[in-house]
């Protein structure tokens, strides 16, 4: 690659705001770590009780907003935000529109998180699923979000290169649709000016219904669609070579943006809910197959040709083996959303083992293969060791397999078990007898999880010793290279 | 008119027509996307916009 005579003066630094890149991926690791352990902790007091060591504030009520919000969007939050104000730089080839509202963005994001973790330990909650935060700080959110929208928007309208890439569809859609999402779930009366309580604008089956419209559309939106703008760029990046099809990319985008707002209602099955709304959400989760599956088999023929990469470069292999999960799991959810199925898995384990090979398998696999293709790029140096990337792959795996082999047996027996009746027609077991069954599969959840948290451990490591030895500024020798070995050094 | 604003209040009649609406407009995109060769060229150009920045970042553009 000839390099003009400008290269030495002008670096990406300088054509680009990678510090925000930074400090949001930075953030990225720190809530993986501290969600990821509070998720192995409150595994192991399912398992173990004796672990709540009778303090209310880290009791599993408590604890399990905590974890999830950590991991939701302290973790999942950073990435996206990190990864998103990366792409649509690279992609737009334009510096991102007003850095001052991206520094807001960041502090705002992380505050919201730290309040809300607090308020969680201190026992505030509105009580609604992975939207546990209380009205002030819903607003706070609300503040960053139109910020980030600016952000986005204005920086794909200053965009140099003519033609908006694919990934950015995808961060946009999810940036609209969480605002939408988190606007319409929070409507809330607060009790007074200055109390944290709120009460719903909604009641009785709205109510649910709202919530699960939020709720299906946050994994929809966010951990999603959102994740699939991740895959798009940081997939044919790493593989050297562009995505399979950029027509089926663009069917996979509409696709989902036509089926996932009408899903939602499939988490209310069996409930006082309309059964007409029953039908209509199984019957468009049974149609997500699709483009779930299209978009997927998209990502993995990107290697078409150089499946070889999967023997030799680990990163490759996390990108891979998220698409991989993501199959499964978008093949997982449309059968659970059956309502006959439903009816055996539904208030069972097999839920929180859909939505861990979901978000272990595809949201935290696919954000370690993009940080692991970033960091090097962002720090202008090689990562400090190949082989930690690998056992990190490893102990990861071997980790969420263990986790939802754990939960299918736990959640099916205890379905089987709820259901059983005996020979006079009363139930065969009672509750405790479920709870005492399922005791050895808490056990091997949580040792699941110790094995993902370890790999996250073990990440935050190197990537502390690769940014420790990397530079901010491009050495002039990479500059007239043009391009980082990162991974195959 | 009151009439036909009346038959908008009905969900039996607002649902099929969504579903006519949206399944017209995605029917639509499939067209566009696949219903033309030169327009496939182009749209299929599209994919090689990330391997292209680096080229860009280190031309100093």
């Amino acid at each position: 690659m000839a390099a003009t005579g400008t290269a030495a003066t002008v670096n990406s630094n300088e054509q680009y705001n990678y510090d925000i890149v930074r400090k949001f991926t930075i953030m990225t690791l720190i809530w993986g770590a501290i969600g990821m352990f509070v998720g192995v902790y409150i595994a192991s007091e399912l398992a173990f009780p004796v672990l709540n060591f009778d303090n209310p504030y880290i009791t599993f009520g408590r604890l399990r907003p905590v974890h999830t919000g950590a991991v939701i969007f302290g973790f999942g939050g950073s990435a996206l935000f990190a990864t998103s104000y990366y792409v649509v730089q690279r992609t737009c080839q334009a510096r991102l529109f007003s850095d001052g509202l991206a520094n807001f963005t960041f502090w705002g994001w992380q505050a919201a998180i730290v309040f809300a973790a607090l308020g969680n330990v201190m026992g505030h909650s509105q009580g609604r699923e992975y939207a546990e935060m209380e009205w002030p700080i819903d607003l706070l959110i609300l503040f960053v979000w139109v910020a980030y929208l600016t952000v986005f928007v204005g920086t794909l309208m200053k965009r140099k290169q003519p033609h908006i890439y694919v990934a950015n569809w995808f961060y946009l859609a999810f940036i609209l649709a969480t605002a939408l999402l988190h606007v319409f779930n929070n409507l809330a009366i607060p009790v007074e000016l200055f109390s944290m309580k709120s009460y719903s604008l909604f009641s009785g089956v709205q109510d649910a219904m709202t919530q699960w419209w939020y709720g299906h559309n946050a994994v929809g939106f966010f951990l999603t669609a959102a994740f699939l703008g991740m895959m798009y760029y940081f997939v044919p990046k790493q593989a050297g070579r562009p995505i399979y099809s950029y027509r089926l990319s663009v069917i996979h985008f509409w696709a989902i943006i036509f089926l996932y707002m009408w899903a939602g209602s499939h988490h209310l099955h069996w409930t006082a809910i309309p059964d007409w709304t029953s039908t209509l959400a199984a019957t468009f989760s049974i149609m997500l197959l699709l483009p779930s599956w299209g978009g997927m088999i998209n990502g993995i023929l990107t290697l078409s040709g150089a499946w070889d990469k999967l023997r030799t470069d680990p990163v490759m292999r996390f990108l891979i083996v998220a698409l991989s999960f993501y199959g499964m799991s978008t093949f997982e959810g449309p059968m659970m959303s059956l309502k006959d199925v439903n009816a055996l898995s539904h208030y069972t384990d097999w839920t929180v083992g859909h939505v861990h090979s979901g978000a272990l398998g595809w949201v935290a696999m696919i954000t370690f293969g993009s940080l692991y293709h970033l960091v090097p790029r962002l720090w202008n140096t090689p990562m400090h060791s190949l082989k930690l990337i690998n056992v990190h792959f490893w102990l990861a795996t071997i980790g969420i397999l263990l986790y939802i082999t754990a939960m299918w047996i736990s959640g099916i027996m205890q379905g089987l078990m709820w259901r059983a009746f005996d020979d006079f027609g009363n139930l065969q077991y009672s509750f405790v007898e479920s709870v005492a069954a399922a005791h050895p599969f808490y056990i091997m959840r949580a040792v699941g999880g110790a094995f993902f948290l370890a790999g996250m451990i073990l990440m935050c490591y190197n990537m502390y010793k690769t940014i420790r030895k990397g530079s901010v500024e491009p050495t002039a020798e990479q500059q007239v290279e043009g391009k980082l070995s990162a991974n195959a050094a | 008119m009151m009439e036909l604003l009346l038959w908008f209040t009905q969900f039996e009649n607002t649902k099929p027509l969504a579903l006519l609406i949206f399944f017209t407009l995605f029917c639509g995109i499939l067209f566009y996307v696949y219903g033309s060769r030169k327009r496939s060229q182009r749209l299929e150009s599209y994919k090689n916009i990330p391997l292209e920045d680096d080229d860009i970042e280190f031309k100093g553009k």
